[in-house]
Order: C-alpha cells, then sequence, then structure tokens
C-alpha cells in the first residue's frame, strides 16, 4: 500500500464542497469527533474530513477526487464494526453511507430485496414480513447495522449453521472501484458468469470497492420455532452435547452455549431464568412444521441428558422462548455492568476442542489476572470470550489485548482462525502474521492492487504488509521455514 | 469423536506427497518457460469450457480424504479425489454434499468439482458448491503452496480466496485440497409428480417456494413436474397436504438422471444451452426445448437458435445464456463481461498467475 503525501487539507476540502452539497462536508473539528470510532472505541483517529453523500454521482465525484489527491477513504455505515474497520485515516476522509437508505425494490415472487448500503439490517426483515418472508442473518447489531457495513464485514449472527452467513445470503452487489466506474457482481440469479467476485467482495472490508447497492435472499419464514434450556455441570459435557445433537443428524437453527461468569451476568440483568448454579447452559433453537419440533425437541433433550444435561427446559410458550433468548443476546451489555470495560473476542475453533479451548483460556485468564466469560455459537465453532477488565487502571487494556491476542493464537493452534465474524480491522492485523505465511500476505495484497492499484481505500487494514508482521514479531512457521527471510532479524 | 482420516482407496500420505513433489516442479517450470498448462481431475468435464491447447498436468496422482469429522459437519480431501469415493464415504455416516454434485463421469474429482462450480438439482435449496467451500490449499502459478479459508463455518480472515477458485476453471490456482461443509441426509425423502406444462409450473414452483416448505427439488420438463421433499416424516405428509394433488413418483433415480443430464431430453445433437435466470421469469420466447430445474432458477434448452438470439433473450430477464455442451465452440461459450469487471478480470489473473499458464483460455479466451 502507498503511504500517501500530505495534501492541502483547506484546499481538499473546498474541492469536496464544489462537487458536494454544503451539508454533505463535515470538517469542523467538533462534529469529526462523532466519527473518530467505531464500536471498538479503544481505537482513535480523527479524519481530515466526513463526507455524507446521498446520490451515487457523489460518491463517484468524491472518489475520483480522492485518487487524483492519493487521499484514502473510509467506508462506513453505521459504524458498529467491533475490529475498528471503519476507524478514520488521519489524513483521509470517511465516506458515510447511512444516507443510502432506501430499500430499492422486493420482489417477492424471486425471493429478493434490492436496498442501498445504509438500509438497516433489520429494516429488510421487516419489510419483507408483509410477504412472510425474511433476511436470515442476524448480527446481533441488527436493529442498527447496515447491509452494507454486513456484506464488508460478512457479517454472522445465531442462525448460520443452518441459515449461513452474509456471504450465503447475497445475491448481488453493485459497487465503486476507486475511479468510480460502476460494476455489479452477481445477479438476481443463483449464479452468475466470471470470477465470484460477490464472494471475494463479501468481508472485503472496505479495501476493494464501495458498495452502492445489493440484492438479498430473502426466506420464507418457518412455520413455527421452539427453543430448549440445557443445564450443564461441566463445560466438557455440554460441548459433547453439541456434538451429539450434529451427530444425530439434526442441524438447530440455532446452538448458543454460555459459561457460569456469562450465565449469571445475563441472569442479574435480563432474569432470563438460567440456573445460576450450572457451569454452563445451551440454548437449542429449532425450527419446522409444529409436529417435526415436537419430535425434534424429544430427540435433542434426549441426546443431551444422555450427555449430561442435569435440568433440560423447553420454553413453554412465546414469552418464555423469548426470554430464554433475552438473555443470552443481553450477554454483552450483561457483562459490560460486571466490569467497567470489556473486550470481546471473535475466534472460530472446531467444535471439538471446545473443552480444551475453554480450559486454556481459563489458564490464560489467570495468567494476565483478568477475568474472562465465554459466550459461544457452539454450533458453527464461533467463540466470543470478552475479556473484563477496567481502563482507568494502568496497563490493564494492554493485559487484556495481551490476553486477547493469546486466545486468537490459540484459535489458530486448534485448526480454528482469528475472526469469525468481526473481521480483522486494525484490531487482528498482528494475527493476521499467525495465520498467513507471507505468501499469503502477498496475494491478499496482489488482489488488493487489482481492484485499487493506489491503494487509498481502507488503507492500512484487514492485510498486514510482510514489514509491519516483523515488526510484531509474530511469525507464521510453516514447516519449520521461517517466513519473511529477506527482512532482517535482532 | 470418529476421525477417519483415510478411506482404503487412500493412497499413503507419502505417496500423495510425492505426486505433489511432482507437481510443483511441472509447474515451475512451465512458469518459466511460459507453457500453458491444461490441468485436469477425471476430465469427465472437458465439454464445458473453451477448448484449449496446452500440456496436461493431471492432479488425479494428488487423492485421499485427509480428515473428516462428522460432527464437524466438514470434509477436507485432496483435489485428485474421486467424488463417488467421497460421497460412499459421507453416506456411511449418514452425511452427504448438500450442493448434490454432477459428476458426468465416474471418474469426477474433487478439484475438478470445485473448479468448474457446478451443483445440482438440490441447489436453490441446499446451497451451491461454492456456499459449501470453506477452504483451499492451492498451488500457485509461481509453484507455491498457499492456503486460504480453514476447516471451520465461520472465517472471515483475509480475503475469501477459496471461494473466488471456485468456478474459475482453474485459471488463477490449482486446488491441492478442499474442505467443504457437509450435510446430514434427510431422513426421508418423496418426490411428487403431475402432469403440468412449463407456463403453469414455473409460477406453482415459486409461489411453493415462498412458504415453508422442505422442497429440495423442483423439476418441469414440458410434460410432467417433478418435485422432492425432504426431511422428516411429518414433515414431508403435512407438506405434501398443503401441495394439492399429486402423485407419488417411483424414485428410480430420476433425480441422478437429472443431475447427470441422462434423461432422454439430454440426448439430441443440437447445442445445450444453460440459461439462469430469476426463478420466477416466465418462458422465454426462444425456439426449442426446454427443461426448468431449480425451481426456474436453472433452465436447459435444446436449439438450433443462434447464440447471439440466446444471450440477448436471457440478458432481456437479468439472466444469462452458457453454451453448455456442443455447439460452435471456437467462439467464448460464457457470455462476455461488462468492460468494468473484464478490466477487474484480466487485472485479478494477473495477480495470480502472471504468465497466464493456468488453463488460459478455458473460461475467457484472454484469461
Amino acid at each position: 500500500m502507498l503511504a500517501t503525501a500530505a495534501v492541502d487539507t483547506p484546499c481538499f476540502i473546498a474541492a469536496l464542497r464544489r462537487v458536494l452539497p454544503a451539508e454533505a462536508v463535515i470538517a469542523e473539528v467538533e462534529a469529526l469527533r462523532v466519527y473518530e470510532c467505531d464500536a471498538l472505541s479503544a481505537y482513535r483517529e480523527l479524519p481530515m474530513a466526513v463526507v455524507v453523500p446521498g446520490r451515487v454521482e457523489e460518491v463517484q465525484a468524491v472518489l475520483r477526487l480522492c485518487r487524483a489527491h492519493g487521499v484514502p477513504v473510509v467506508a462506513r455505515g453505521a459504524g458498529t464494526g467491533l475490529s475498528g474497520g471503519a476507524l478514520p485515516h488521519c489524513r483521509g476522509i470517511v465516506l458515510g453511507l447511512a444516507r443510502f437508505n432506501r430499500i430499492l425494490s422486493i420482489d417477492a415472487d424471486n425471493r429478493t430485496a434490492t436496498v442501498e448500503p445504509g438500509v438497516r439490517n433489520l429494516a429488510v426483515s421487516e419489510a419483507a414480513a408483509r410477504y412472510g418472508l425474511y433476511y436470515a442473518p442476524d448480527p446481533s447489531s441488527q436493529i442498527a447495522c447496515t447491509v452494507g457495513g454486513n456484506v464488508a464485514e460478512n457479517a454472522g449472527g445465531v442462525h448460520c449453521l443452518k441459515y449461513g452467513l452474509t456471504v450465503h445470503n447475497v445475491l448481488s452487489v453493485t459497487f465503486l472501484t476507486l475511479d468510480g466506474e460502476l460494476c455489479e457482481t452477481g445477479g438476481p440469479t443463483l449464479d452468475a458468469p466470471g470470477y465470484d467476485l460477490l464472494a471475494l467482495l463479501t468481508g472485503s472490508e472496505g479495501l476493494l470497492g464501495i458498495i452502492t447497492s445489493i440484492t438479498v435472499k430473502l426466506l420464507p419464514r418457518p412455520a413455527g420455532t421452539q427453543v430448549l434450556l440445557a443445564a450443564f455441570e461441566r463445560v466438557e459435557d455440554a460441548g459433547r452435547g453439541v456434538a451429539a445433537v450434529i451427530a444425530a443428524g439434526i442441524i438447530p437453527a440455532g446452538l448458543e452455549m454460555m459459561d457460569a461468569l456469562a450465565i449469571r451476568a445475563a441472569e442479574d440483568y435480563a432474569h432470563a431464568g438460567y440456573p445460576l448454579d450450572a457451569a454452563a447452559i445451551l440454548l437449542c433453537e429449532l425450527d419446522g412444521y409444529p409436529e417435526e419440533i415436537a419430535e425434534q425437541l424429544d430427540r435433542v433433550q434426549g441426546i443431551l441428558r444422555a450427555q449430561g444435561a442435569v435440568a433440560v427446559r423447553v420454553a413453554k410458550d412465546e414469552a418464555e422462548r423469548r426470554l430464554f433468548w433475552a438473555g443470552r443476546k443481553a450477554a454483552f451489555p450483561a457483562v459490560g455492568r460486571i466490569a467497567p470495560d470489556y473486550y470481546c473476542m471473535d475466534g472460530t475453533i472446531p467444535r471439538r476442542e471446545l473443552a480444551r479451548v475453554l480450559a486454556e483460556i481459563a489458564a490464560l485468564s489467570k495468567k494476565h489476572g483478568l477475568r474472562v466469560a465465554n459466550v459461544f455459537h457452539a454450533g458453527d465453532g464461533n467463540l466470543h470470550p470478552l475479556i473484563l477488565y477496567d481502563a482507568n487502571r494502568p496497563d490493564e487494556l494492554q493485559r487484556a489485548e495481551a490476553l486477547g491476542s493469546e486466545i486468537l493464537e490459540l484459535c489458530v493452534a486448534v485448526g480454528g482462525t482469528i475472526t469469525g465474524e468481526h473481521g480483522v480491522g486494525v484490531e487482528k492485523l498482528k494475527e493476521m502474521c499467525v495465520q498467513f505465511s507471507a505468501a499469503e500476505l502477498s496475494l491478499f495484497h496482489a488482489v488488493k492492487r487489482a481492484f485499487d492499484p493506489e491503494g487509498l481505500l481502507n488503507p492500512g487494514k484487514a492485510i498486514p504488509t510482510p514489514r509491519r508482521c516483523a515488526e510484531f514479531g509474530r511469525m507464521h512457521v510453516h514447516r519449520g521455514a521461517l517466513p519473511f527471510p529477506e527482512l532482517e532479524r535482532f | 469423536m470418529s476421525t477417519h482420516p483415510a478411506t482404503e482407496s487412500d493412497v499413503p500420505g507419502q505417496a500423495a506427497e510425492h505426486a505433489l513433489v511432482e507437481m510443483v516442479e511441472r509447474v515451475r517450470q512451465a512458469h518459466d518457460a511460459g507453457t500453458v498448462l491444461r490441468i485436469l481431475g477425471g476430465d469427465t468435464k472437458a465439454f464445458f469450457g473453451g477448448d484449449i491447447e496446452g500440456s496436461r498436468l493431471s492432479i488425479g496422482g494428488y487423492h485421499g480424504v485427509v480428515s473428516y469429522e462428522p460432527t464437524e459437519l466438514v470434509v477436507t480431501a485432496r483435489a485428485g479425489t474421486r467424488m463417488s469415493d467421497l460421497e460412499a464415504l459421507l453416506a456411511e455416516q449418514g452425511q452427504m454434499f448438500g450442493f448434490e454434485p454432477p459428476h458426468f463421469g465416474t471418474d469426477a474429482t474433487l478439484g475438478g468439482t470445485v473448479s468448474a462450480g457446478l451443483s445440482g438439482p438440490r441447489r436453490p435449496y441446499g446451497g451451491s458448491v461454492r456456499d459449501a467451500v470453506l477452504g483451499v490449499r492451492c498451488l500457485t502459478a509461481a509453484g507455491e503452496v498457499l492456503r486460504f479459508g480453514g476447516q471451520v463455518m465461520k472465517n472471515v480472515a483475509g480475503f475469501d480466496l477459496s471461494r473466488l477458485l471456485c468456478g474459475a476453471f482453474g485459471t488463477l490456482a490449482i486446488l491441492l485440497e478442499v474442505s467443504i461443509k457437509v450435510l446430514p441426509r434427510p431422513s426421508s425423502e418423496i418426490t411428487l409428480t403431475g402432469a403440468m406444462g412449463i407456463d403453469q409450473a414455473i409460477p406453482l414452483m415459486n409461489r411453493w417456494a415462498r412458504g415453508p416448505l422442505p422442497l429440495s427439488g423442483a423439476v418441469c420438463d414440458g410434460q410432467a413436474l417433478w418435485v422432492r421433499l425432504s426431511g422428516e416424516r411429518r414433515a414431508l405428509e403435512q407438506a405434501r397436504a398443503a401441495m394439492g394433488a399429486l402423485d407419488q413418483a417411483p424414485e428410480a433415480g430420476f433425480w441422478e438422471a437429472v443431475r447427470e443430464h441422462r434423461l432422454p431430453f439430454f440426448r439430441d445433437d443440437r447445442p445445450l444451452w444453460r440459461i439462469s435466470l430469476p426463478p420466477a421469469t416466465p418462458a422465454l420466447a426462444l425456439p426449442g426445448d426446454w427443461l426448468i430445474d431449480w425451481g426456474g432458477a436453472q433452465r436447459w434448452l435444446k436449439t438450433d437458435a443462434g447464440a447471439e438470439e440466446v444471450r440477448r433473450s436471457a440478458a432481456e430477464q437479468r439472466g444469462y445464456a452458457v453454451l453448455f455442451r456442443g455447439g460452435d465452440r471456437r467462439g467464448e461459450v460464457f457470455p462476455p463481461l461488462p468492460d468494468g469487471l473484464r478490466v477487474l478480470h484480466a487485472r485479478l489473473k494477473d495477480a495470480f498467475d502472471p504468465r497466464r499458464i493456468l488453463n488460459r483460455g478455458r473460461m475467457y479466451g484472454d484469461l
């Protein structure tokens, strides 16, 4: 990526004002503060300016200006990202897409919705509801996060095992390259000719293009939904329970696990009726026809009891079903009440490694002197350890980051990944050096250059340079070969 | 928890590693000399894509299951592994590929299946091959062995290059290993059928797809409609009751015949087009015979109509047409890309394979 030369700020802002309406250019320091971070607030930076265009032609004009002046562009949706992907660049602009908030069409016959990138995730399902359809990916921030941001991050949610991630639920994306060329990849069809640029753009964290519209797949609402809650005295039993359910050929709509600290925090906060003496609970959601659900509930209860569940409760009505979920969905804010700050991790592991990973996390927690609460999308192996700390105490943030880093390296060591759904952003650059070799990182950079030769789209995010990896001192050692042989070691 | 590191037909890992060393050497030599390589697995899909000249590089010797964890719903195998062997292994554990892969020959391999990006009748309901790909190990044009993605369901570290390689016809890198998500086999399945023309079947298939029916296949050949339901027995009974008067069809391999193009419909010398459309699109006004699959989203057309007419007709309905089998294959078999995408394709090809030695022309003439 190119380092950008300093631009004359007043001159560039004047140029922005020539191509945008006055209210679409924000350059006053106080107003810029709103944009200084996303939901990973430990990282903050003021951009040179923020633009909030309302028309595609305006975005094109902004991109052409930025290209001409060598100014970095950081796209931003609702700013709910958890990895610093929308952290501003100090010499760049933030391109806010919140005003692109129209649902352009819903095609009920073909089960698709076409939306602008600033449309909120939940708004798609709300608009589709009258056709009996919905949009499946449901990240926990779905009330606020935007579909454009979801595509950029390949957002997940609690129903991914059965219904997939964003990449499985998007049919096409229209995007602008840095030179202002409007391209569409995918289509209203189930596939498209050429390379799968749609998969490539999904989860590319704003490094390849600026999304201007998205067509998503809509699914029919299931006929019914039911949830059961199982309590375990040992975490290992809960982990085996998850494997046993899947081995029995059942794919639950959702399968979530919480450990003792997370259970207590959630129960204090949401009064969901969780058993406070359990070492772990599983929430298992099943959907389908009522008779089918009843049959599966019986089977799942039997399977979980056989694996050591000491109590299994099926929600007795819709209110209790919502309450069971309310506890899980409130887990993050609930943990936020028992410590001044928490740091949310996002590794994915093969499920069979769960007990071992949780034991290791407990050991790391002790080593760094910080508590960790674990919530886990158990169905798909996506672990969210929440590291509790107090930013006002010296060293605690650094200790939390060190602990987090060790947890992610542990995820890689057991055959998993450093991020399941939150993205790399600025947060996990260091761990990328552990997961990928220098040659793999080089190919990522080559792909980036194919779309953005000047390196102006969200520079410095998602993919570390080999030099940066060397500076971190983290090395991906593959088959005993030392990476980055071209760099000196001290 | 059971692990299946290898099938009986697996070559020992050492033999596979030997095959890999040879492949790396061949690729490096070709790269240095600028020789175009024609990569093949079982060579069962030679009819599909552009005809190309090139030095044959077989991945057939690089086969065997690397790992299979039924409870993780993932199988990882070398690219030269035969699809039939993999499917037999999955069936032993009550599992299957959700995308119902077409083989087009007994020697079809995992690498060829993923590279060609083909999915069978279950695709609209169970996802595509690209949806199922979780990670790859690949050999680049420069002879480097790289890994992308992984063996877990959720993974957003780095660009999604494993799915980019899916359906790229081996023009970006040579697949060595693929990790694929698998699904439990449904506990029961029924096929229903009734006499029906295309004009009536297309809206009906799409009306059904708007409801919570356990559909897993929907085909119409102009004379009859076939629809498959998969799931728990009681759910199938309820669904059937909701779908109106249809007869239960004798199974007798109907879906396999659709998937493998063994129905009488496919016995024909005319060019075969694959037309991808928004599923509810009414029948296109093109001459020839139709087989509607994927609930209307994938349509097969045998016609003597000109390529331009077929492509235009599909494009007018926001779809596209591929010359799948036969016909004049001297030109492009895939539809031309718009300028912006064409430039990005060329730049991506340069990022992966700057000397353009991998399967050049198999997908588009200049890639």
